[in-house]
């Protein structure tokens, strides 16, 4: 049971604070209700790149990271296809320094050239180590693209392409930054060793003056339910044929969601998992399988991903992964098999609530997604699916119409 | 109100504050295997490691030792790969095994409840592994496929060829695996290791979170009886063999957009005075986000997503280690800044604002790296493996406020010197 107080500032900020006595740190974590899902399709990779430009000094202070180093603190921020996320941690006595700088840069930022110039190459290299640079680093980018016709996830959080990041304008960031990084539209978490009194006056004081600013309707396409199933065929200079599939799932706060999860464990979540048992071990035709889901906030997609063993064909693996998916769409899995995911899941999140970094996100995170009190009920909610559930879940995501295929096959051969 | 913007609030300094390292508690089981235990933490969760010296230092052929230690959980003479895999799956557990230089590790993440089902098992994986043939041969197909997938990776072959440089190829530090090492890979060789360095092993247990009031019991029911501890690992002495041509340029992929770069140099271990007031040094160098290295290649000239330096974490000789991915027509020009940095940090003395900036910046970072129960036992396990006591943390933290700019000059005339370093880039 994590216990936290909540209060909302006049100008729309909503304030968490969970005291943790047992630390002598304090974590301040800001989430922006922002990521690259609210982007205009021909400028993505923005909201990536404006996380950058957040590091670049604010209206008043002209460094971020130096302040805050010398109060002994660190810090680092990421952005999703959903959100954009800012924490850093410091000693408790040191906490204002962390609301000085957080707040300063809510009010607003220094806008400046040289950051925006040099931030650009730093993304563009970032973009280049992990996308261009890496064998199969593309297979996400042409993935996304088949799945989602009209949904923004059809482009990853760095970008559709690097020109995208490259003509990146000032005016751009300066719309961007008015639009989105508004009081009413952020959500401040306060966890360590602090007491909410403080933390109360400490947010009136540094946070109250900022302009509420106007609350961003999100107004994304939806998906259309797909009708037929998509599949492409990739040639690149990789050593390995690796083939990849996704379905539709279920919406973050869906009751579907807490199943979609339990069948991707079921199926792909470590060594005594059907697909790696039956695909790997036992007639193995790949040399790694794994099954998992991307955890969005909208309605997202449950992957399977392997690589072949060499000589084996993509037919013959493919037709190996459809058996897996037919079985669990057509026959209950057993109460035991069921039983083991939920225990996994219960010891998943008891890991994840250990540091207070990690349970300052979550309280943001589902905050963000409407209560933060869901995080004392998750549990629970995975506790009670069923073994019918499970059956009737798996038999609306594996549906053939549902299905996306990419065989990325290595020019090697 | 502006202008009180403008102006940092107050803050205590770091440095001044008290860091303190929650002692361990200590305890033999009736073999001699110690056990140090960490209790602490809200949730109901335990870590334990089993440290054997089983490490690839103890090895007479490549990759016998990392094998051995994957192998471990793959079948044992009354369970199967599966059942195995099941039995710590079906109780949320993790077992995980690792492998190092001097030790081989296994690790089991459980919720504390469900350790009397646990721990049964995994004595059985250190007693009872029979490492079947046709598990060895998964193994061997599915790795050598993944190193085929690495190979592809610039990053990957720098980290292999700088080590290989700074220690030597047949130094256990500087021994990397090649596809052919798979293929001589006999069983017969891991049954081998496996009898001398895990049954007849030398063992050490390290607990933290949540323990159980009768945790030395529950371990001393299952493993105090078993024959560890009882011989000495072999006193073996690899020399480092470093390289005579300091200087590498490699293509690996003509296509590629970037290059790895890594400069490197030998370095003395923990037990030399100057390790611990290197550190101080290394983090005004390139150790941390405000670091010069950063601030000038990344934040400055944006050639790169990140660049770092650090110390090698080896027990017995190391290396200071310099690693950056940048693009391929900056490559040049990121190594030489590189070199500017090293030539300024040798010719003037640190400024006093960066100095006191690094020595909070690290003070904070020790105290947040002591929250939670795992993360003091890791940096107790560190301190043991080195055989190093608590001294060496306060003796640390004195030196983090007290090291003079003067001092650090001479640290970086003495060591960023750079025909010292070996440099490479692989593109």
């Amino acid at each position: 049971m994590i216990e936290y107080n909540r209060f909302v500032l006049d100008n729309g900020l909503r304030v968490l604070v969970h005291e943790d006595p047992s630390t002598p740190m304090a974590v301040v974590n800001i989430m922006y209700d922002v990521g690259a899902r609210d982007e205009n399709p021909a400028k993505t990779g923005f909201a990536h790149l404006f996380e950058h430009l957040m590091f670049g000094g604010s209206i008043n202070i002209p460094d971020y990271d130096e302040p805050l180093q010398r109060a002994g603190g660190e810090n680092n921020a990421y952005t999703t296809n959903d959100l954009t996320n800012y924490y850093c941690q410091l000693p408790a006595e040191n906490i204002e320094t962390a609301f000085w700088l957080e707040s300063d840069r809510m009010l607003s930022l220094a806008f400046s050239e040289k950051s925006l110039k040099v931030q650009k190459k730093v993304v563009l290299e970032e973009f280049k180590e992990h996308y261009i640079n890496k064998p199969y680093g593309d297979v996400w980018h042409k993935m996304r693209q088949l799945a989602f016709t009209k949904h923004p996830y059809r482009w990853m959080t760095i970008g559709k392409e690097l020109s995208h990041v490259e003509n990146a304008e000032m005016d751009d960031v300066r719309n961007f930054f008015f639009k989105h990084y508004r009081p009413v539209n952020a959500i401040l978490v306060v966890a360590g060793n602090v007491k909410t009194e403080n933390i109360k006056r400490l947010a009136e004081k540094w946070f109250g003056e900022i302009p509420m600013g106007d609350k961003y309707q999100r107004n994304l396409p939806t998906e259309p339910r797909q009708t037929a199933a998509r599949r492409e065929e990739v040639h690149a200079a990789v050593p390995l044929d690796a083939f990849v599939k996704t379905w539709h799932m279920d919406a973050r706060l869906d009751k579907g969601y807490y199943t979609a999860d339990l069948l991707t464990e079921i199926l792909g979540g470590g060594g005594s998992s059907r697909l790696f048992q039956s695909l790997v071990k036992e007639k193995q035709l790949f040399s790694n399988l794994d099954c998992y889901h991307f955890g969005s906030v909208d309605q997202g997609l449950v992957a399977v991903e392997g690589k072949l063993v060499k000589g084996i064909s993509m037919e013959a693996a493919e037709k190996a992964v459809q058996e897996e998916i037919d079985k669990i769409a057509s026959e209950k899995v057993s109460e035991l098999e069921l039983e083991k995911v939920k225990n996994k899941t219960e010891s998943v999140i008891a890991f994840e609530d250990m540091g207070v970094m990690s349970r300052a996100n979550s309280l943001a995170m589902y905050e963000l997604l409407g209560d933060a009190a869901l995080m004392n009920t998750e549990l629970e909610r995975y506790q009670q699916v069923t073994v019918d559930e499970m059956l009737q879940t798996a038999r609306e995501i594996f549906r053939n119409d549902n299905s996306n295929t990419l065989l990325y096959y290595s020019n090697n051969r | 109100m502006i202008k009180e913007r403008k102006k940092a609030p107050g803050i205590v300094d770091a440095v001044n504050m008290q860091l303190q390292l929650k002692p361990y508690e200590h305890f033999v089981l009736d073999n001699s295997v110690p056990v140090y235990a960490v209790n602490a933490g809200a949730q109901e969760v335990l870590m334990l490691e089993w440290v054997f010296y089983a490490g690839n230092w103890y090895e007479e052929k490549n990759i016998v030792a990392a094998t051995t230690n994957f192998l471990l959980k793959n079948g044992t003479k009354q369970k199967k790969a599966f059942a195995i895999n099941e039995h710590f799956e079906f109780h949320g557990a993790y077992l995980n095994r690792s492998c190092y230089n001097e030790t081989a590790i296994i690790t089991l993440h459980c919720l504390s409840r469900h350790l009397p089902q646990l721990l049964p098992v995994v004595a059985e994986l250190m007693m009872e592994s029979i490492f079947p043939e046709d598990e060895i041969a998964i193994y061997k197909q599915n790795q050598k496929q993944r190193l085929e997938v690495n190979l592809k990776k610039c990053d990957f072959i720098a980290n292999r060829l700088i080590d290989e440089y700074v220690y030597g190829f047949d130094h256990p530090y500087g021994r990397y695996t090649s596809t052919l090492d798979y293929d001589n890979l006999e069983r017969g060789e891991l049954i081998k290791y496996y009898e001398r360095f895990y049954q007849r092993g030398n063992c050490l247990v390290f607990a933290a979170g949540k323990t159980p009031p009768d945790l030395a019991q529950q371990l001393n029911k299952f493993f105090g009886d078993l024959p560890f501890n009882r011989e000495p690992s072999p006193a073996i002495d690899h020399l480092a063999k470093p390289a005579a041509n300091h200087q590498y340029d490699i293509l690996n992929d003509a296509n590629g957009v970037q290059g790895a770069i890594r400069i490197a140099r030998q370095f003395p271990n923990r037990h030399d005075p100057d390790f611990a007031r290197v550190q101080v040094l290394n983090n005004i160098f390139g150790g941390f986000f405000g670091s010069r290295l950063m601030s000038n290649i990344r934040e400055d000239k944006g050639y790169t997503y990140g660049i770092h330096s650090y110390l090698q974490n080896h027990i017995h000789n190391t290396a200071w280690m310099i690693g950056t991915e940048a693009g391929r027509d900056v490559c040049r020009a990121t190594i030489e800044e590189v070199y500017k940095e090293m030539a300024i940090l040798r010719n003037e003395p640190v400024g006093k604002e960066e100095l006191d900036l690094v020595r909070n910046y690290m003070m904070g970072s020790i105290l947040g790296d002591l929250d939670g129960p795992f993360q003091i036992i890791a940096r107790w396990k560190n301190y043991i493996l080195n055989g190093l006591t608590e001294e060496y943390f306060y003796n640390s933290i004195n030196i983090v406020r007290t090291i003079t700019a003067e001092e650090l000059q001479q640290l970086a005339n003495k060591y960023l010197q750079p025909e010292e370093f070996y440099e490479l880039v692989v593109v």
